[in-house]
């Protein structure tokens, strides 16, 4: 807003035809829902969303998402970590191995999963020993979705952290802060919006996964069959239940989605120099608190 | 200021090819010649060898085959799509398909599937009948009583008073069949032609009691079909000796025609 580019901020250089084309790209996305929305049969409702299999799936939904997100913030948090400050070779590797599930097919994940986690899987005979069983239960819906979600944490996560920059805890650092209080103290409560937004979206995720559940999981009500998977399969004899239910993920989805996007308090970090480096060498042993 | 007029002409041109393309593929369906077939998955072996002598017997005559499960095959006739013969899987899909006046003349049944259980290869959980998928600690997989495999399942438990509580309830056979194939179940409940196709992969427990739930397959010509005398004669060749030695070599039972 200084004076001499005021007459910039005034611009909006958007050419007319691109705002034809954007508008049939928001078309593309719009239309087929507000189809389906169209085709809601509104009398039936409120019954066919609060029959007993519906809430069954979706509460399984909503617990199974829970929990899918919290393992993913226990494990999403230090990997991001390691993958935006280490400095260790084939890091990059590591980084594109870890985002492959963003863009693999998720029933190839359930796949793979079948072959770590079931009978006859990686694990499998481990997992029998324990007296454990994965396969057919709630736990191998959890995993089918942390498998696919995660990458949405660490991608937000590792995002923050990168344009949070390491300036302030350079400096907690040369305070004499060791590296675990600087961890707790400054990395984190700096990147928690970025944190937020990151476990939102995994929630999301979680929420609508289907194909890698599908395979690797089963389809039992009340232990296995999430909403998605009631929706596939009432689809097959009752398409006024499975839009029904469409339209409670669509809007739980809608909620979720603008939850993440929402700027928090307009906080806009404005660093000049993110990637500047401490220049300083922590004192160990250091006390700050 | 000249540099992005360019982006401006080429998109949406890019865009209208792109569109004309694909109304160009569209709608080829029904013209002169070809036969366009909507069956259910379990079809597709012994209707891509059916259609073969089809194309044979009938010169200048090509089938095209649209296979998959038949609920899914009747949600597209319904939302128009072209097609000159549906055969469907169970009798109740059929009948949603007639009472929407998509269908010409009476559908005929040319085969019937029954029930099998099938197990890994050794079968590790020593099923040896019926009653024993309801034993308690075995993994069984069935379909869910949504779709006709299912319902099948649980007409044959009711008639024999076997309580069976599957681990999973899958939306298909051929689901049911990958949780056997990888050996995740114990035992699965699939029609006879599934562990025929299946191969070496499973092993097949038939059954006595599954006469309770004979599947009948009925076929038919659609009334948008502009091929009618070919479609008419590839239902004679199923219900004929040809088809019927085809079917029943891929574990089908004869049609009650």
């Amino acid at each position: 807003m200084t004076g001499g580019h005021a007459g910039r901020q005034a611009y909006t250089g958007v050419p007319r035809w691109l705002y034809a084309l954007a508008v049939l790209a928001a078309l593309v996305v719009v239309l087929p829902l507000a189809a389906m929305v169209a085709r809601v049969n509104w009398a039936n409702f409120i019954p066919l969303v609060t029959s007993g299999p519906a809430l069954a799936a979706l509460g399984l939904s909503l617990r199974t998402a829970a929990a899918s997100t919290a393992l993913c913030i226990v494990l999403g948090v230090p990997l991001a970590v390691v993958l935006a400050r280490g400095r260790f070779p084939l890091l990059g590797l590591l980084r594109a191995m870890v985002l492959l599930p963003l863009v693999l097919p998720p029933v190839v994940g359930g796949i793979a999963l079948l072959y770590t986690f079931g009978r006859q899987g990686l694990l499998g005979g481990a997992i029998e020993v324990l007296g454990l069983q994965i396969a057919f239960s709630t736990t191998a819906v959890v995993l089918a979705q942390t498998f696919v979600a995660l990458p949405f944490l660490v991608v937000s996560l590792e995002g923050a952290l990168r344009t949070g920059g390491q300036r302030y805890e350079a400096v907690a650092a040369t305070l004499g802060a060791s590296p675990g209080t600087v961890f707790r103290r400054v990395t984190l409560p700096l990147v928690l919006p970025g944190l937020a937004s990151g476990a939102v979206l995994s929630f999301a995720r979680s929420l609508g996964e289907f194909g890698a559940t599908l395979t690797f999981a089963g389809s039992l009500q009340g232990v296995t069959r999430t909403l998605p998977l009631e929706i596939y399969l009432q689809r097959e004899t009752d398409p006024d239940a499975a839009v029904a239910l469409s339209l409670v993920l669509v809007a739980v989805a809608i909620a979720v989605v603008a939850l993440a996007y929402r700027r928090p308090g307009g906080k806009v970090r404005n660093q000049q120099a993110s990637g500047e480096r401490p220049t300083t060498a922590a004192t160990p042993g250091g006390a700050l608190t | 200021m000249k540099r992005s007029r360019k982006p401006a002409a080429v998109l949406p041109a890019l865009l209208l090819t792109t569109a004309l393309a694909g109304c160009a593929g569209g709608g080829g369906t029904g013209s002169n010649g070809t036969l366009t077939v909507f069956a259910a998955a379990s079809l597709k072996s012994s209707f891509t060898e059916i259609a073969e002598r089809f194309e044979a017997e009938n010169p200048g005559i090509t089938v095209t085959f649209s296979f998959a499960g038949s609920a899914d095959l009747a949600t597209q006739l319904s939302q128009g799509a072209p097609a000159d013969v549906f055969a469907s899987a169970d009798a109740g899909t059929m009948a949603k398909v007639q009472e929407a006046g998509l269908v010409h003349g009476e559908p005929r049944d040319f085969a019937t599937n029954t029930l099998a259980i099938t197990v890994p290869p050794g079968n590790p959980a020593g099923i040896r009948s019926f009653a024993d998928l309801g034993r308690p600690g075995t993994r069984l997989v069935a379909c869910a009583p949504q779709v006709p495999c299912g319902a099948a399942a649980a007409r044959v438990a009711d008639s024999t008073g076997t309580v069976l509580s599957p681990v999973s309830e899958e939306n298909s056979v051929t689901d049911v069949l990958g949780k056997v194939i990888s050996g995740e179940a114990d035992a699965g409940l699939v029609y006879v032609t599934d562990v025929r196709s299946a191969g070496t992969r499973v092993e097949g427990i038939p059954f006595p009691e599954a006469s309770a739930a004979v599947n009948p397959y009925p076929a038919a010509v659609l009334a948008g079909s502009r091929n009618e005398a070919a479609a008419g004669r590839f239902l004679d060749l199923l219900a004929g000796p040809e088809g019927q030695e085809v079917l029943a070599a891929d574990g089908f039972g004869p049609g009650p025609v």
